[in-house]
């Protein structure tokens, strides 16, 4: 792969690296000054606060924050040069809750999830567990990164690995200035690895999934309509298949808040979002059916509270002392990111909402 | 007041000229709203059909409003391009397509 498109916050030594400074750009400004309502406002108008957690559904799991690219966008400000890796002693307790969890969905991210030296075993462990739907979100550059990984998609077929791949776009030029140079290129060889071993082809039961978030600061389209543009590019121009598309909006934080601002696009974007909300999305909000465990074992409402910083309000807030019952109907930490996932039809890691 | 005839905030008060006539301004805004809704043609041909239109009738705002609107479609660049040169084949013919007017007057009026 070729250059990276750009070092992490943290690296850069950035102020938006720490998430209390992020926090307070969200907090201040036209939300302050009355401008924009803040989230807890809007939705107090259609009688949705507090937003309470739901029965878990999705057991999110964070395993590390190193990834071998370096997204403009990327919203955990993941990175070659970040450390932060699950150990396998955090893995074997979320081992443990797994095995006693309503949660039918487990997901894998990260980071590039399959960087985590104990990733390997971890997925051998939970699949012994039989969860219905295991997926793992895999940026694909990373099955041709190196030769150690080159056998990663028969090693997601062997344990029937729901695959979940970001694919900002079926053009090289816009898929690269987003994600680095030769991504496009190294992300079209790996699926059509995956093609090869059946994931993504017609009736398979190998899933194979596209992530698809906008190149700037844009709301994504209509998700079926992108999926059926995917589709036929990726098809006539590659011969490559894969089942659906999800559609996500890039949330205010990390690298892509860092870009809003830069780009004076700040402002626009989170007009964008506010006009667009969609209180039918909030009733089907992700942080209301999953539950996120970052790297070293704490828990969150989602994965954008966890690189916040932004823990669950409940007494089980680390996987050593998981209690799904103290979990169930907790009130769901929000700040003005949220509008990210009820804009439109709404956006959670499985796609739209509504 | 503003100092320029143009403001790209005021994009997002567009809505606001119902608030000074109601039932013409929600007729128009129905109207706009279905004129582009997915029908014989694709919501992504008009978008890029408003985008030609935009620049011919060099509205600031419906640039700015049709260009967001393509990129959230996933329409890219090129045939954004390519989209515009339509509109000024047309700008430009339909000048030069005068020129036969002007043909016609001089071959009237010269001896």
């Amino acid at each position: 792969m070729g250059k990276l498109k750009t070092q992490s916050l943290q690296k850069r030594d950035s102020d938006l690296a720490q998430s209390n400074k992020q926090l307070d750009i969200l907090s201040n400004g036209i939300f302050a000054n009355g401008e924009l309502p803040t989230f807890k406002d809007k939705i107090s108008e259609t009688s949705h606060f507090p937003l309470k957690a739901k029965k878990l559904e999705i057991l999110q799991i964070n395993v590390g924050y190193m990834c071998n690219q370096v997204c403009e966008h990327c919203h955990v400000d993941a990175g070659p040069d970040r450390k932060e890796i699950m150990t396998r002693e955090t893995m074997q307790q979320i081992l443990d809750v797994i095995k006693t969890t309503g949660a039918h969905t487990l997901d894998l991210t990260g980071g590039a999830p399959e960087m985590n030296p104990h990733f390997r075993w971890f997925v051998e462990e939970a699949s012994k567990v039989g969860v219905k739907d295991f997926i793992v979100r895999s940026n694909l550059t990373i099955i041709r990164a190196n030769k150690k990984y080159y056998d990663l998609p028969d090693f997601f077929k062997k344990y029937n690995i729901h695959v979940v791949s970001s694919m900002p776009h079926w053009t090289r030029g816009k898929t690269d200035k987003q994600r680095g140079e030769g991504v496009f290129d190294m992300s079209i060889k790996a699926l059509q690895e995956l093609n090869e071993r059946g994931y993504g082809m017609p009736g398979s039961d190998l899933k194979l999934d596209l992530v698809y978030n906008p190149n700037g600061a844009y709301l994504p389209g209509d998700q079926t309509t992108m999926e059926k543009d995917f589709k036929k590019a990726l098809m006539e121009d590659f011969g490559i298949n894969f089942h659906s598309l999800f559609a996500i909006t890039n949330l205010p934080i990390a690298r892509f808040l860092d870009y809003l601002i830069a780009s004076e696009n700040y402002e626009d974007y989170m007009y964008a979002l506010v006009e667009a909300y969609n209180p039918a999305a909030v009733e089907n909000v992700m942080c209301t059916n999953t539950l996120s465990v970052s790297w070293d074992g704490y828990l969150f409402d989602c994965d954008f509270n966890q690189m916040l910083e932004l823990p669950v309000n409940s007494k089980s807030k680390h996987i050593s002392e998981y209690k799904e019952e103290l979990l169930e109907g907790r009130n769901i930490v929000i700040s003005q990111h949220c509008y990210g996932c009820t804009a439109g039809a709404g956006s959670s890691c499985q796609g739209v909402v509504a | 007041m503003s100092k320029t005839y143009y403001d790209p905030a005021d994009l997002r008060k567009f809505g606001k000229i119902s608030e000074w006539n109601q039932e013409l301004g929600e007729k128009f805004f129905d109207y706009y709203g279905k004129v582009f809704e997915e029908g014989a043609l694709t919501a992504r041909e008009k978008s890029l059909i408003a985008l030609a239109v935009a620049h011919t009738e060099q509205c600031p705002y419906c640039i700015d409003a049709y260009t967001k609107d393509g990129l959230q479609r996933g329409i890219t660049k090129e045939e954004m391009m390519e989209a515009l040169h339509v509109g000024a084949a047309i700008k430009s013919g339909a000048t030069l397509v005068h020129g036969v007017q002007m043909m016609n007057k001089v071959n009237k009026l010269e001896m």
